[in-house]
């Protein structure tokens, strides 16, 4: 019996637990892009914090996958349910990528273009909504981008403390040492980054500026 | 000094502004009259166009005050201001995601002109500065240099603003597309009487457009004369600055007949 056959005879089981893995992936990304698009536009305007603010993300980045997930486990409300704490972590994971081209992006706005709208009496929020974000918008989709391609692979790893997902069958493969239960899960979390990589990146062509 | 100073549309009074430890305008003063072209001339640095920035409250003076039709910038609404103030600059600075159209509805639409209005706005504009109306739905990218700084001037015409400030608009142009618009810009203006304030670095564009010119060295107003005063002026720099310009157009005028 190879992998597929496995596939086909377990297709429920992949289903839901693909479905699993992009409710991980899906939840994370959004609370990620709600935290991130404007702490990175906040430290775009006001250079004094972006240094703080990007070290901090880049330390939350060096952090152990594995070790982030345990060292959540004790907290009180999110340790109840591991879904819940793998949600969070993989925020927090996500958070850099968009952080940061957020305000590469804003940043990146022709100061000529910027100056014209302002002396022309645009508000700083008419200015951020019609000018710099629309221009920023397909730098910072590629973070986003980035960003969930990084989670499909890292949600795997959330089987671990319980919160399900494809990485059950990861886990369970190499516990029984079945490559076939492995690749029943790798092969739709490799799908998954692929369709998720290509659908933003069509997203961030339709959205580009001209 | 000018007698008819009843009242000036732009006030400098005493200006200096500094940052970061530089002096860059120092004691600066300045009455703009409505209707005239003021050309503040200098090379780069001397301030130019930090005083443009002072007037419509891009900048904020370290003292002194600048009034706009008698009201101290410091009071003013600055949003207010600058929608009634046209400002051009050098780089253009067309949204570039925006057409032609919206670039240039931009401020009426804030201002919630009714969409009408605002298109048939835009048409008249197309046409004043001299630009078909087919233009209206192309991107800033699709245009030549010369074509994007007439959008730049009708951008700064939309709702109609009693004063133009204009930084460098024509500097980077090539020759023969300065002259025109240069030419353009003072038929416009017999038109229109708009108080402009005009910064330049290129003398010959200065006698031409220039009401008056405002002579600036080192954040310093040195002097303001006509354009005639300007071409007799015992000055040193005014002096300075015609030899410059006349020793070069003479020099090539007279290459190959010595």
């Amino acid at each position: 019996m190879n992998v597929f056959r496995y596939i086909a005879h377990n297709h429920q089981q992949v289903l839901e637990l693909t479905l699993e893995h992009l409710r991980l992936v899906g939840f994370s990304t959004l609370f990620a892009m709600l935290i991130g698009i404007p702490l990175g536009i906040v430290i775009a305007h006001r250079p004094r914090f972006n240094k703080p603010v990007l070290a901090s993300a880049n330390i939350i980045q060096t952090i152990p996958s594995l070790a982030l997930f345990g060292f959540l486990l004790p907290v009180p409300w999110l340790g109840e349910r591991s879904d819940r704490l793998a949600i969070l972590a993989l925020t927090l994971y996500a958070l850099l990528p968009i952080i940061r081209n957020t305000f590469t992006g804003i940043r990146g706005v022709d100061s000529a273009v910027v100056e014209a709208g302002r002396g022309m009496g645009l508000t700083e929020s008419q200015l951020l909504l019609q000018v710099e974000l629309p221009l920023a918008v397909s730098v910072i989709l590629s973070g986003v981008r980035v960003a969930v391609v990084i989670s499909v692979g890292l949600a795997t790893i959330a089987a671990a403390i319980g919160a399900g997902g494809l990485g059950e069958f990861i886990f369970r493969g190499l516990a029984m040492v079945d490559n076939r239960v492995i690749l029943a899960g790798a092969i739709p979390a490799a799908l998954l980054a692929l369709l998720a990589d290509f659908s933003v990146g069509w997203l961030e062509r339709r959205l580009q500026p001209r | 000094m000018q007698a008819e100073a009843a009242n000036p549309v732009i006030e400098f009074r005493d200006v200096s502004y500094r940052v970061a430890g530089t002096q860059v305008l120092c004691g600066f003063n300045l009455q703009v009259q409505r209707g005239e072209t003021v050309v503040l001339l200098g090379r780069s640095g001397s301030g130019k166009t930090t005083s443009l920035k002072l007037v419509n409250g891009l900048l904020t003076p370290t003292s002194g005050e600048i009034c706009v039709k008698g009201v101290p910038n410091r009071e003013a609404d600055l949003i207010r201001l600058r929608r009634s103030i046209g400002y051009v600059i050098q780089d253009v600075g067309l949204f570039p995601h925006f057409t032609i159209e919206r670039n240039i509805g931009l401020v009426p639409k804030i201002e919630g002109w009714p969409r009408e209005r605002v298109s048939a706005r835009v048409a008249e504009l197309l046409q004043m500065v001299g630009l078909a109306e087919e233009i209206a739905t192309r991107y800033p990218h699709q245009l030549s240099g010369g074509q994007r700084q007439r959008v730049g001037v009708a951008r700064a015409l939309a709702a109609d603003p009693e004063i133009l400030l204009m930084d460098e608009p024509f500097g980077a142009l090539d020759p023969l597309t300065r002259d025109e618009l240069q030419r353009e810009f003072l038929l416009l203006q017999q038109r229109l009487h708009k108080t402009v304030v005009f910064v330049t670095h290129d003398l010959r564009e200065a006698l031409r457009l220039g009401t008056r010119i405002a002579l600036m060295e080192a954040g310093r107003l040195v002097t303001v004369l006509s354009p005639a005063e300007f071409l007799r002026s015992s000055d040193p720099l005014a002096a300075a600055y015609v030899r410059a310009f006349g020793e070069g157009l003479e020099s090539a005028a007279n290459r190959g007949t010595t």
